[in-house]
């Protein structure tokens, strides 16, 4: 017994200093829940490959920015891209390292959920309170073969703070001058109707457990919870269904080369299949680091991840950036890194 | 009592051996040392709350100037726009406390009088712990139990009182059961402090127990009562996570009880980790107004403790 417990104690303080040996090796950053998924896949696969590991707290886009700009971890991680003028007065440099979709979630009694068509005005209007109703004549209209029950309408959104917040507002207002004027954009928006549920697991449970219920959720989510995703009408006016392939569609529209700062967000792009709430993940460092090694790792393992990582995040449903894209950003973005003595800390 | 011992002391040795003299003398020291040390800890406490709120309203100064009485009668608490209104918060803070209590004070009157006047002696004690024990339970339980339970029960059953399950009365439902069991144990207490003899005097005139526990209980303990439904209040109007599961945190000003809303302490929880500029300090002056209304009714509750300790018969 007593020997066990030597044991035990001897194993763990062996794991215990092993651990703090590899605290060096750790990458730090935090943000973004949108692209956890596909961050801890590929920490996971970069730490078999090298042996470094990364600690990555999802906290949300906007703690992501307070703790970058904090500069208590190496990267931050942001859905909502910072403005060029912001990027500036923090010191700060974004760029784009995963992309994906947001989708609504419905849940209508007798309805299958992916056969219903819904528009930008439409969804607006519904979050808005102003259809209140499924049987709606706006639905109605976009839906003449469907048997519509007299169910309440009632929407779902994140309580906190979040990049999905920011990707479904900013298309909200693109598309309903009403939305845009009323409610507006942001990470956080005072919703006129409706139930604020926590993260996209809450969304989701709200939903499921609401007759007559519509949310939006990352398609990841939506997806490996089998989900009802809603079909949604493009900038062409088509309906599209979503996935990975009308999210490339939009990706495919990102003019990253001539957006300022990189600040592009993709929501409403032209072209026949794109979806139209498609947005990227971004990844926030200091122009000026204080540790430059650990700044350095920061980029290998997102040199890595571009190299690399397509094929997981291709799995998870993400869009990944295109090889012209990550090359420009290499050349760009992370030549403008440097330690405080000005060395650029990204030489290959 | 101290200071007549030390007095005598001072004055006369009392035969006392110079050993025994000096012993007295440590003694007082240390008793003095020991009055000092417990009278700094009980100032600590003045000192930490008054820090604390003064920090609040420093750090909500911002806010509270930049809106001004705006901040009470804007009906939004929208973030993206910078317009913050606390109304929703205040409002919904409460109406969900106002319902908890308006259900558990009934209730939990009504389960004191069957454990003090009715209940047969061999359930007195488990009841009693029992309810203790529920006085016990962590709120994220309640939380939990509310989102999974309550919720869809409320939402399968009236859905159209309760389109979502979750709103403003579904929080007051899951406050009044937070707090019946404090009010209870409370109510219990102080209904135990009336003399038997005053009781069986009463019973011995005729009277019904509805008429003893209205007509002499009640009487002589009001202040007590008073002020245990006043706590109860305390802790509904402070209560954060399971109001957040359940509240619906709708950050928009509407009329309603049963509808979705916000109260002060789920929107600070929802929104103050990643907020900062005017956000946060909006926030902390929201903060500040749930200080100020919770020190309010808790201290109304201390005044009519103490009426009640003082009228209570020795």
């Amino acid at each position: 017994m007593l020997k066990n417990v030597a044991a035990t104690l001897v194993t763990s303080t062996l794991v215990l200093g092993s651990a703090s040996a590899m605290a060096a090796d750790t990458i730090t950053g935090a943000g973004a829940t949108f692209p956890y998924p596909v961050y801890s896949q590929w920490a996971d696969a970069y730490q078999d490959a090298t042996g470094v590991g990364l600690n990555y707290q999802a906290i949300g886009s906007g703690g992501g920015i307070k703790q970058i700009t904090a500069r208590t971890v190496t990267f931050g991680a942001s859905d909502a891209p910072m403005k060029p003028s912001e990027l500036k007065e923090n010191n700060l440099v974004q760029w784009p390292q995963i992309m994906g979709g947001v989708v609504p979630v419905v849940n209508v009694p007798g309805i299958d959920g992916t056969k219903i068509k819904l528009d930008g005005e439409t969804l607006a209007k519904i979050y808005m309170g102003e259809i209140s109703n499924w049987n709606d004549d706006a639905i109605a209209k976009l839906n003449p073969d469907m048997d519509l029950p007299d169910t309440q309408i009632t929407p779902v959104y994140r309580a906190e703070g979040s990049g999905t917040n920011f990707l479904f507002t900013h298309y909200l207002a693109q598309v309903s001058s009403d939305f845009a004027n009323n409610v507006g954009e942001g990470k956080s928006v005072a919703w006129p109707a409706g139930v604020g549920a926590k993260a996209n697991a809450g969304v989701a449970n709200q939903v499921a457990g609401t007759p007559g219920g519509i949310g939006y959720v990352e398609y990841a989510y939506a997806h490996q919870n089998n989900l009802k995703v809603a079909q949604l009408e493009n900038k062409s006016g088509n309906f599209v269904t979503a996935g990975i392939e009308s999210f490339k569609a939009a990706a495919s529209n990102a003019d990253w080369k001539n957006a300022d700062g990189l600040y592009l967000v993709l929501t409403d792009q032209p072209g026949g299949q794109s979806w139209p709430i498609v947005g990227a993940s971004f990844i926030l460092m200091h122009t000026d680091v204080q540790n430059p090694q650990a700044a350095k790792q920061a980029l290998k393992f997102f040199d890595w991840a571009y190299k690399n990582g397509n094929d997981a995040a291709t799995k998870l449903d993400y869009v990944p950036i295109p090889d012209n894209v990550s090359s420009m950003i290499r050349q760009d973005v992370w030549s403008q890194i440097k330690s405080q003595s000005g060395e650029q800390v990204w030489t290959k | 009592m101290t200071q007549s011992t030390s007095g005598a002391s001072e004055d006369v040795t009392l035969g006392a051996t110079p050993t025994e003299q000096s012993a007295v003398k440590r003694n007082r020291r240390l008793d003095g040392l020991f009055e000092h040390t417990t009278r700094g800890f009980a100032l600590l406490v003045l000192l930490l709350l008054g820090t604390i709120m003064m920090s609040l309203a420093i750090s909500g100064w911002p806010a509270l100037s930049e809106f001004g009485w705006h901040f009470f009668t804007e009906d939004r608490w929208a973030a993206n726009l910078d317009r913050f209104g606390a109304l929703p918060a205040i409002y919904g803070t409460l109406v969900t406390s106002g319902i908890a209590i308006a259900i558990a004070v009934p209730v939990s009157m009504g389960i004191a009088i069957f454990l003090t006047e009715k209940c047969p002696a061999a359930l007195r004690r488990p009841l009693g712990t029992t309810v203790e024990l529920l006085a016990g339970v962590p709120s994220i339980i309640y939380g939990m139990w509310g989102v999974e339970v309550l919720a869809p029960f409320l939402q399968s059953h009236f859905p159209t009182i309760f389109p979502a399950g979750t709103g403003l009365a579904t929080a007051g439902l899951i406050l009044a059961v937070m707090i019946i069991p404090f009010i209870t144990a409370i109510t219990r207490d102080v209904m135990l402090t009336v003399p038997p003899m005053v009781r069986e005097s009463a019973y011995g005139l005729g009277c019904t127990t509805w008429e003893v526990t209205r007509s002499v209980i009640f009487p002589s303990v009001k202040g007590g009562l008073v002020g245990g439904v006043i706590l109860g209040l305390g802790r509904a109007l402070g209560e954060t996570m399971a109001v957040t599961f359940v509240i619906g945190n709708n950050l928009f000003f509407n009329p309603t009880v049963t509808g979705q809303g916000t109260s002060i302490a789920a929107l600070i929880a929802n929104q103050f980790p990643e907020a900062d500029g005017l956000q946060r300090s909006a926030l902390l002056a929201l903060g500040l107004m749930l200080f100020v209304i919770t020190f309010i009714v808790l201290a109304i509750a201390r005044v009519m403790l103490n009426r009640m300790d003082r009228r209570a018969p020795k």
